[in-house]
């Protein structure tokens, strides 16, 4: 959050912006990730290239979309880990929907999943809201439910043969390139659609009411309920916004895979969650940016990706990760301790 | 005529066994600055509760806000009409900024979804410089002194409509300067014809602000007094029923024993030049404005906060204390400011609490813990110190303030050290219970020999406890005198001393 809304002059309101970069925690990531793509670029040439980085994003798409509804949960103190379920339900409905009927208006396409996927998530905040159980215990519950339904209503079956608009979108490039080898590579416009949704999340978390309200009931429930904030209506908006989200990144994977599987998404839910906290939010809540978030899915994709060109085996991927993750945690703890020793503290007047 | 600020007549309210307020009748006047006192447990936080409508009194109350009559009464309506509470525990976001908080309400108030940063800004900074404090509106809250934040707190309620600011303990962690800030502003809006509801215990605060204080004692309402017509002694009076005992502790012999010798003890941020020698049975006493270094020199002495140079003797021989370990071994126990937190884990039983230090004492040959020997330490102690428990297997939280103090000191004597620090021992207690730790506290000194340190910001109990008190201020020891040597008012006028 920069906060820099100072009435002191153009210089004034520079040196804090400059000031507020430095004591964030996402700048420092951006300089180790900078040092990462430097230094696995020198190993591997093939790492580096423009080809590369925009697989990397492209493959990115799905964990990357959902990790900004992460990130709003998150930051209001909540968690919700059936994402995928809950992206699973959506996907396979809109699947069934347009699979062999390819006259499916594409408004009601993209909508269906949205609203599935905002309903789960609703619905995991009223039980939250009601039961005042630990979030992240009915979110378990909530993955497998949803999780073992579409088991069951699916009989286990691969969708497949969808329209041919859903199979020509993602491969429309924005901005064009070719390699060697004559093929096309570029901007695809799923990668548009995540940076979009993150474009709105930030203006949504800056910007409005609504977004303040979610930092403030993360930084302190109690004094959100004395200020008078619906704390249950918060709750569900964020929910919600994951859930639609998750629908979102449903439809992005599907067209990815161009096809629709009850097993696919679930499993990576912690990649998500990795990815938000080493993008700097707070388990507890209270702070984090989509700069940071998508900051964090990148570089834990182009780590894999780098470990990949190198040829480590891909068990050792999960150890450098969490190896990562842990670095960051420390770093953001110590931080953290330093400025509450640094507060405070007594004056001795000579 | 001009309607009260708040008025409650016949107010009572019943939680499921306790009647916290008994057909209480109380109000304060259109800009009144009315000062609220009781011991812990009178109801004082019960009526504020109720006056901000975050609980309902029972059917026949009447409660009248601006002359009005308030049926229903709840937060929001509450602060529509004027009534800004300021809670002891401060209703702040810490991950947000200065600014962000203080305008929180006047941003969210506006129409549109959007926020418009550069009108909160404004209100914040007029706030602010109405508060007269100096903090950088763009700093996180949660990086702030509780001092600055309970300042930037204030500065919120004068951001919306203000009619009756209530204040709940505001000073506790305020030093000399900011209480004085704090009053001024308080005077300011007085003349605006805001009234202020000032609860506190710090009882000269209370002769210092009030143009009339209410008394509550058990949930009843005492009496309505102007503060000519009170002093100390028939204020604790009323506010308990019982008078403060004050007994000068037995002298000790001139050459009796050094015991502990600290000498130039520094540490940056925290005080410096820090030399004193305490002697055996000795006790001396540490007083001094919170923010003047006691507890962290307390700390030191302890252990857990060693110093950056100057030595520090024990018996004659010098120590390095770098963990609580090392000082228990030295023979310093502490009895900590914050016993809720630091002195006892509430959820376990009170013979848990009081054996832990000493689980080694209550061994049986196989190296199992020996029931029969842990009682008997417990039962030693509780007729010692006159501890009233009804089961020993009962959590210690649920004891009063007095007797579950009485417990950590139990807890402490039992590991027999030479040297006891007791930092703030009768905070939040009753004045019998106050009056047995003290008497307990002179008795160990002169029977047990025991050296005892008593951090205290009440310099009546220093006076009347003490064999010798230094007084600390920023950091640095200021005066050191025998109790009768200078008179609290002097006191009081040189060092700024409660």
């Amino acid at each position: 959050m920069f906060s820099s809304f100072g009435t002191s002059g153009g210089m004034g309101k520079l040196k804090r912006s400059l000031q507020g970069i430095l004591r964030k925690s996402e700048f420092y990531l951006t300089i180790i990730f900078m040092i990462m793509v430097v230094l696995l670029s020198c190993v591997k040439s093939s790492f580096g290239t423009l080809e590369n980085a925009f697989n990397i994003l492209r493959s990115s798409t799905f964990i990357g979309i959902c990790s900004i509804g992460v990130l709003v949960v998150l930051i209001c103190a909540g968690t919700d880990i059936s994402f995928t379920a809950t992206a699973t339900v959506a996907q396979y409905a809109m699947a069934l929907m347009i699979i062999g009927r390819p006259g499916v208006p594409i408004v009601l396409v993209i909508l269906l999943p949205v609203l599935i996927g905002m309903a789960l998530g609703c619905f995991n905040a009223l039980l939250l809201n009601w039961l005042k159980v630990p979030a992240i215990i009915i979110c378990i519950a909530m993955l497998n439910a949803y999780y073992g339904a579409i088991q069951v209503a699916s009989n286990g079956e691969w969708l497949y043969g969808f329209p041919e608009w859903f199979v020509r979108f993602p491969n429309i490039l924005l901005i064009r390139f070719t390699n060697a080898s004559g093929v096309e590579y570029g901007l695809s416009t799923l990668i548009v659609v995540w940076f979009a949704v993150a474009l709105i999340t930030s203006v949504i978390l800056k910007f409005t009411k609504t977004g303040r309200n979610i930092y403030a009931l993360g930084g302190n429930a109690i004094a959100a309920t004395r200020e008078g904030i619906n704390v249950n209506r918060t709750r569900i908006f964020a929910f919600g916004y994951l859930g639609a989200i998750a629908g979102i990144g449903a439809i992005a994977q599907a067209m990815i895979t161009q096809t629709s599987a009850p097993n696919a998404l679930v499993g990576q839910e912690f990649d998500a969650v990795a990815a938000v906290v080493l993008g700097g939010a707070s388990i507890i809540g209270g702070g984090g940016t989509v700069y940071g978030t998508i900051l964090g899915v990148i570089f834990i994709a182009a780590l894999k990706n780098g470990l990949t060109v190198l040829g480590v085996p891909s068990y050792w991927h999960q150890v450098f990760i969490g190896f990562a993750l842990v670095i960051s945690i420390c770093v953001t703890a110590t931080r953290e301790k330093l400025a509450k020793q640094n507060a405070g503290g007594v004056t001795i007047e000579d | 005529m001009e309607h009260k600020a708040v008025e409650l007549r016949n107010v009572s309210k019943v939680y499921p066994g306790v009647r916290a307020l008994d057909k209480v009748d109380f109000e304060v006047g259109r800009g009144e600055v009315h000062c609220l006192v009781g011991q812990n447990g009178c109801g004082k936080s019960t009526m504020i509760k109720i006056i901000s409508g975050v609980e309902q009194p029972e059917p026949e109350s009447e409660i009248y806000i601006d002359g009005a009559l308030m049926k229903h009464l709840n937060a929001e309506i509450s602060m529509a009409k004027g009534v800004q509470v300021i809670y002891q525990d401060l209703s702040l976001f810490p991950n947000l900024t200065v600014m962000e908080n203080i305008a929180y309400r006047a941003t969210m108030g506006q129409k549109s979804p959007f926020i418009h940063w550069s009108l909160g800004a404004k209100i914040a900074k007029e706030a602010l410089d109405m508060v007269g404090v100096d903090i950088d509106l763009h700093s996180t809250v949660g990086a702030l002194s509780i001092a600055q934040q309970q300042l930037v707190e204030i500065a919120k309620a004068l951001t919306g409509e203000l009619s009756l600011l209530i204040l709940d303990e505001p000073t506790a962690s305020l030093t000399r300067k900011e209480v004085n800030a704090l009053f001024m502003v308080i005077k300011e809006l007085k003349e605006k014809g805001i009234s202020t509801l000032f609860v506190s215990h710090k009882l000269n605060e209370v002769f210092e602000i009030a143009e009339r204080v209410t008394v509550m004692r058990d949930g009843k309402k005492i009496g309505v007094y102007q503060p000519a017509e009170l002093n100390r002694d028939k204020l604790v009076y009323l506010m308990t029923g019982s008078k403060e005992m004050y007994a000068l502790p037995a002298p000790i012999a001139d050459d009796a024993e050094i015991i502990v010798e600290a000498r130039k003890l520094s540490k940056a941020r925290n005080y410096k030049d820090i030399s004193f020698t305490l002697r055996k049975g000795e006790i001396l006493g540490i007083t001094g404005l919170l923010g003047s270094g006691r507890t962290e020199l307390a700390l030191t002495l302890f252990g857990m906060n060693p110093q950056d140079s100057g030595d520090l003797y024990i018996e004659g021989e010098k120590v390095i204390l770098n963990s609580n370990q090392k000082a228990l071994k030295a023979g310093i126990g502490y009895v900590p400011e914050d016993r809720l937190t630091c002195g006892l884990v509430l959820n376990q039983s009170i013979r848990d609490n009081m054996t832990i230090s000493t689980m080694r004492d209550y061994l049986s040959t196989l190296r199992l813990i020996d029931e029969k020997k842990r009682d008997e330490a417990l039962e030693n102690k509780v007729k010692e110190l006159d501890i009233k428990i009804v089961s020993a297997d009962a959590a210690v939280k649920t004891l009063s303030g007095g007797n579950a103090q009485k417990v950590v000191l139990s807890k402490w004597l039992l590991v027999h050290p030479k040297v006891l620090i007791l930092d703030e021992p009768t905070i939040g207690i009753d004045v019998i219970a106050k009056n047995s730790i003290h008497t307990l506290i002179k008795s160990l000194a002169e029977e047990q020999g025991m050296s005892i340190i008593m951090i205290s910001d009440e310099v009546a109990e220093v006076e009347n406890n003490c064999h010798r008190i230094i007084v600390m201020s920023n950091g640095k020891v200021v005066c050191e005198f025998t109790p009768g040597e200078i008179s609290e008012d002097e006191l009081l006028a040189r060092y700024n001393l409660a």
